[in-house]
């Protein structure tokens, strides 16, 4: 009885088949998307061993990096930058707006989110300055795969002037950062980093290890030896996320301190159960997150449990500085600089003008303590929880309306 | 309906008729231990004793109440998903409906407590009207329930996402919250009785009483042999879309509850669906519909968050800890499957068009 | 069975059809945007988006077939990713190891879900839903991040093309072909069809019905490690989470429903499949050309995918046999065809 149907589909595929190969072997081999040829051999075999994250030449250099002295103006740390090398962009000198591709890793979570809003408001002033003509901006949804896909499509169809890659993952998005590099155009990586050093300038705040320090090291100074501390985190094998642990769980192994380590997903009702089970089997003396999403659901869960409130690392999302003033928990919040959203567009700016821009461009990363609390919770009043105190878009066209509404284009 | 993902590897197994004994209670009792919805109390109860030597303080009232407080949510999905289960079908939009919900109180009630009850009252009728579409689109258009509600889980949460900018705003008023955090403080012997737990109980009574009623053995009859019943005169896509409906009015009270005892975030609610599908299966409810009994759904979810519990108390490495529920959905949906083949080799072959009214349990 | 009419449409005609209609769509819509939907980077585009997903729709078409689902592909395309990543280390004498590696982990997994949903009478959704927790768990264990270096002869893979066609694609299709032969010239093929259209009459026919539901768990399994192979060709490296970055398992449902298979099983057509992969990648290019918001991307892919459907929901339940409620109990009347429930149900709505 399916003797029919499948006569059909065999002349079907058939022809569909000798349809598609027929056409594929008449074209000519006209571009093939040969790219990573030379690169893949320079490269000393990355990845080899990245099952441990710690790595003591990194440690030390952001270690130092987190009481150096940026260059810049302080009020614009977005701007700001650590001495050393500079990249020659006169060779990119040239008149006019020009057209800017993006390739973002995805807005999946608020930090994205904010960022991505400032970034656009960035965009309009610099548009209005008529240095950018338009941004055309491709979301890969948090899919490697599909970021590769869509820097190749910007390779070969977008006629961009100019690249910004924000990579999904540091490896998998290498080679196709190399092919976006071979095109002759500035190329602007930020946040998470990738193996290669094609691009005309890579933007991040300090680090995942300055995190870790700057978080265990207030901990421990408020802790005694012995004591316990739930660290949760979000998701495993993210290196931005895993630099943050590595640096944090040596620290509190050399001060003696216990700590746990859960995966939540980010997901409240997960910290609130892994909180409420940590305290039934005993006391919990500090909480420390890799990032402040969901931080607040950690304290409630202290609150329902009627347990003393924990020392305390989040992040500087509003809803956990709220939440800290509120109940008056000692804490600090780490910052991540969302600010950091801005600086590749500005960077383009820079460097379309042939001024040199920072290799590796390291913006200021520093915490904020019980003392400036207050003054970031003023002035961000009236910005939705999940916004970042250091988002920097106080000068933008649009502040404060397009964050406190939270237009996401 | 062409919308069964009916499982084929049941397809062996019969429909035999449970309880058509009139054998003493005890009797019975052990009888429906020995079922797959019945072994699932016995599964509870095992889990207990474990989670509880592994640590005697949570064997203490205090805590097991605040442990079934926080359950019920999940608990109340199970539920929900078991009429869409027993059905025939499957619900997996519930994670995002749930996600919704949060997201709809935290950005309509915010701090304003005079709009707590009619914005209770639109989530009410959204959830009812999500589940009404699902239903429709399922049975009137005959598009497979996986399918539609599939579609669903990414439209809904794609449009609640985009309304809210990543629903960011922030948590509903704390009297709101207290429906999913609070309860009935200064109670003997247990501290204190979690609202979450009383809404819990009456849904579980509700479910009960309703799949006692003709819609449960119509619903069972539906699942079953959707031809046979609309021979018999059931209008077998209401019946299914009334299920659809449980299940998205079960998914906005779990919503309900947790923006109470989560807050507001859009991972709240994720991965709902799995889970509850996973509890309802693990309490031996059958994909594929007809068969099962609603408060094993119940029971399947408490032993599945005992299972997380228990793998935190023994301080198993949190990677792992996927693997192991892995490994015992698969163990006790395999034993289940041989229990109800033994069955069907020792039973009568007597034919029996439509399904008996209960699952044989209810008794 | 009766023999019945067949219809003049089948669903693969329609799936086409809609495929055509993306075609004018995108064509009208990226040209709006300035851009050509025929140019060679935007062809390559598209058809570099269904490779991944094509592996993997045919391997989920197998399983479906036969009356399973396979909700571990992710993890068995993260997994492949790894291994062949690992194994080969970045020299090229390694490539042939590490692709047998990976594809013999892929078939054991597969036989090891066949031998679950066959043997022990476990529901394929959940004897996956708890092989892909595992394979999940074991992952998250022993792979923090990325691992491994796949050597650039193999990356060739990825990055090449003939003219706008990535040779990913033609390999692809190539499985697509090989299954396809499976299903009709071979006699487990119409075991297949027989064991997903109707358990009781094939095991009563002679089949050894447990033999074509493990081929194709095996087969689904070994597709997605190809899967994984392309990815970890791509990526460089191996992946934890490729696979679940993807959404594969959902995603690879819906495009061999929308390509006309029988989510219940016995019924389907391997060419509807790839047609709905084809239009789930020219939705993906066109949004993508277009700029829409991402969670609005979400929305337009849940509409399109019970739109499309439903559109043929009803016309392909028609000329279809029956599959399940009849066939589990002893006692079911003979001649229950969903065409009669579908009517019976009309008349009562």
């Amino acid at each position: 009885m399916h003797r029919e149907v499948l006569t059909r589909l065999t002349v079907i595929a058939a022809t569909s088949l000798l349809a598609l190969t027929a056409c594929t072997t008449d074209s000519s081999i006209e571009d093939p998307p040969s790219a990573e040829a030379e690169p893949a051999a320079t490269e000393a075999a990355p990845a080899e061993s990245t099952d441990e994250w710690f790595d003591q030449a990194v440690y030390d250099t952001q270690d130092e990096q987190r009481s150096a002295t940026f260059e810049g103006d302080p009020a614009q740390p977005h701007l700001q930058y650590l001495a050393g090398d500079m990249t020659d962009t006169a060779a990119f000198a040239s008149e006019g707006a020009k057209k800017v591709c993006f390739a973002n890793a995805s807005i999946s979570n608020p930090w994205r989110q904010t960022g991505w809003i400032t970034m656009n408001e960035q965009l309009k002033a610099l548009q209005d300055s008529g240095v950018v003509s338009e941004m055309e901006t491709r979301d890969a949804q948090d899919d490697d795969n599909t970021q590769i896909s869509d820097i190749d499509y910007f390779i070969s169809e977008g006629n961009c002037d100019a690249f910004i890659i924000s990579p999904n993952s540091t490896a998998a998005l290498t080679p196709a950062v190399e092919r976006a590099c071979e095109t002759g155009k500035p190329v602007v990586v930020f946040d998470r980093g990738v193996e290669t050093d094609c691009a005309t300038s890579f933007i991040h705040p300090i680090g995942g290890f300055a995190w870790g320090i700057d978080t265990a090291e207030f901990l421990s100074g408020k802790l005694q030896e012995g004591d316990k501390v739930v660290a949760l985190r979000i998701l495993p094998g993210v290196d931005v996320l895993e630099q943050r642990w590595a640096a944090a769980e040596r620290l509190f192994e050399e001060n003696g301190i216990e700590a746990v380590d859960y995966f939540t997903g980010a997901d409240p009702t997960e910290i609130k159960k892994i909180i409420a089970d940590e305290l039934a089997t005993g006391d919990v003396q500090g909480v420390w997150m890799d990032a402040g999403d969901g931080a607040v659901a950690a304290i409630e869960a202290f609150e329902d449990a009627g347990a003393d409130l924990p020392v305390m690392t989040g992040e500087d999302e509003l809803s956990f500085l709220r939440k800290w003033e509120e109940t008056g928990l000692d804490a600090m919040a780490p910052v991540y600089s969302n600010f950091q959203w801005r600086t590749p567009l500005l960077a383009l700016e820079k460097i379309f003008a042939g001024e040199e821009v920072p290799a590796e461009w390291v913006l200021p990363q520093s915490p904020i303590t019980e003392e400036d609390r207050g003054e970031f919770l003023e002035a961000n009043e009236g910005m939705p929880d999940g916004h970042y105190a250091k988002f920097g878009g106080e000068d933008l066209p649009g502040y404060p309306t397009v964050w406190q509404e939270r237009q996401i284009p | 309906m062409s919308a069964h993902p009916t499982a084929r590897a049941e397809s062996g197994s019969t429909r035999q008729p449970l309880s058509r004994n009139r054998s003493s209670r005890g009797e019975r009792l052990l009888r429906f231990l020995r079922t797959p919805g019945g072994a699932v109390f016995v599964l509870l109860l095992a889990l207990l004793a474990a989670v509880i030597a592994a640590n005697p303080s949570f064997g203490e009232p205090g805590s097991l109440i605040r442990f079934l407080g926080r359950t019920a949510p999940i608990a109340i999905a199970a539920i929900g998903q078991y009429f869409v289960i027993a059905s025939g079908e499957f619900d997996l939009s519930m994670g995002s409906v749930v996600t919704a919900q949060v997201i709809i109180a935290g950005n309509l009630i915010g701090q304003d407590e005079s709009r707590a009850i009619p914005v209770l009252l639109l989530m009410l009728v959204f959830g009812a009207f999500v589940g009404f579409l699902n239903g429709c689109v399922t049975t009137l258009l005959g598009v497979p329930s996986f399918i539609v509600t599939l579609g669903t889980m990414l439209a809904l949460l794609g449009l609640v996402m985009y309304w809210t900018g990543g629903a960011a705003t922030g948590n509903p008023a704390d009297s709101f919250r207290q429906i999913g955090r609070g309860g009935i403080p200064d109670v003997p012997v247990v501290e204190v009785i979690p609202y979450p737990l009383i809404i819990l109980v009456v849904v579980a009574g509700a479910a009960f009483w309703l799949m006692r009623r003709p819609f449960g053995r119509t619903l069972l009859a539906a699942g079953d042999n959707p031809r046979a019943a609309a021979l018999a005169g059931t209008p077998v896509w209401w019946v299914k879309t009334r299920a659809f409906m449980l299940s998205s009015l079960a998914a906005t009270a779990a919503g309900i509850i947790l923006v109470g005892y989560a807050g507001v975030h859009p991972s709240v609610g994720r991965g709902y669906e799995f889970t509850a599908i996973t509890a309802v299966v693990l309490g031996g409810v059958v994909l594929g519909g007809g068969r099962g009994w609603v408060l094993s759904a119940a029971a399947g979810a408490f032993s599945l968050e005992l299972l997380f519990t228990l793998l935190n108390f023994l301080g198993v490495q949190s990677t792992w800890r996927d693997s192991v529920q892995g490994l015992i959905i698969i163990v006790a949906v395999a034993v289940a499957a041989q229990t109800w083949q033994r069955k069907r080799r020792g039973a009568p072959p007597a034919a029996s068009q439509v399904p008996p009214p209960q699952p044989g349990t209810a008794g | 069975m009766s023999p019945r009419k067949t219809p003049a449409l089948t669903s693969t005609h329609i799936v086409y059809a809609v495929v055509l209609v993306t075609i004018a769509v995108g064509a009208v819509l990226v040209g709006s945007a300035g851009r050509n939907f025929f140019s060679t980077g935007n062809i390559s585009d598209i058809l570099t988006g269904t490779s991944v997903l094509g592996f993997i729709a045919i391997g989920q078409t197998l399983v479906i077939l036969v009356g399973s689902l396979d909700l571990s592909v992710p993890y068995v395309i993260s997994l492949s990713s790894l291994v062949a990543a690992t194994v080969m280390a970045n020299e090229t004498g390694n490539i042939l190891p590490g692709v047998l590696a990976a594809l013999a982990l892929a078939a054991a997994i597969g036989l090891a879900n066949g031998l679950i949903v066959s043997g022990l009478k476990v529901h394929g959704f959940i004897a996956t839903l708890g092989m892909g927790l595992i394979i999940s768990g074991y992952l998250a264990s022993n792979y923090k991040g990325s691992a491994g270096q796949t050597p650039l002869a193999f990356r060739l893979i990825g990055a090449t093309g003939i003219g706008p066609v990535p040779v990913s694609t033609l390999i692809m299709l190539a499985c697509a072909g090989a299954v396809l032969l499976l299903l009709n010239r071979s006699r487990l093929g119409s075991h297949m069809f027989a064991v997903g259209g109707d358990l009781t009459v094939a095991r009563m026919s002679g089949i050894k019905t447990r033999v074509p539901v493990i081929a194709a768990h095996v087969l689904c399994s070994v597709l997605a490690g190809l899967a994984g192979l392309l990815l970890a060709a791509r990526l460089g490296v191996g992946s934890p989470t490729i696979g679940s970055q993807g959404g594969y398992d959902l995603l690879s449902i819906a495009a061999v429903v929308l390509g006309g298979t029988l989510l219940a099983g016995g019924k389907g057509s391997l060419v509807g499949t790839l047609g709905g992969v084809l239009i789930f990648a020219m939705m993906d290019n066109i949004m993508s050309v277009l700029q829409i918001n991402p969670f609005l991307k979400d929305v337009v892919r849940g509409v399109v995918i019970v739109a499309a459907v439903a559109v043929y929901a009803r016309r392909r339940t028609l000329g279809r046999p029956a599959r399940f409620s009849d066939t589990t109990g002893p006692a079911g009347p003979p001649d229950t065809r969903p065409e009669r429930i579908q009517k019976d149900t009309g008349v009562t709505a």
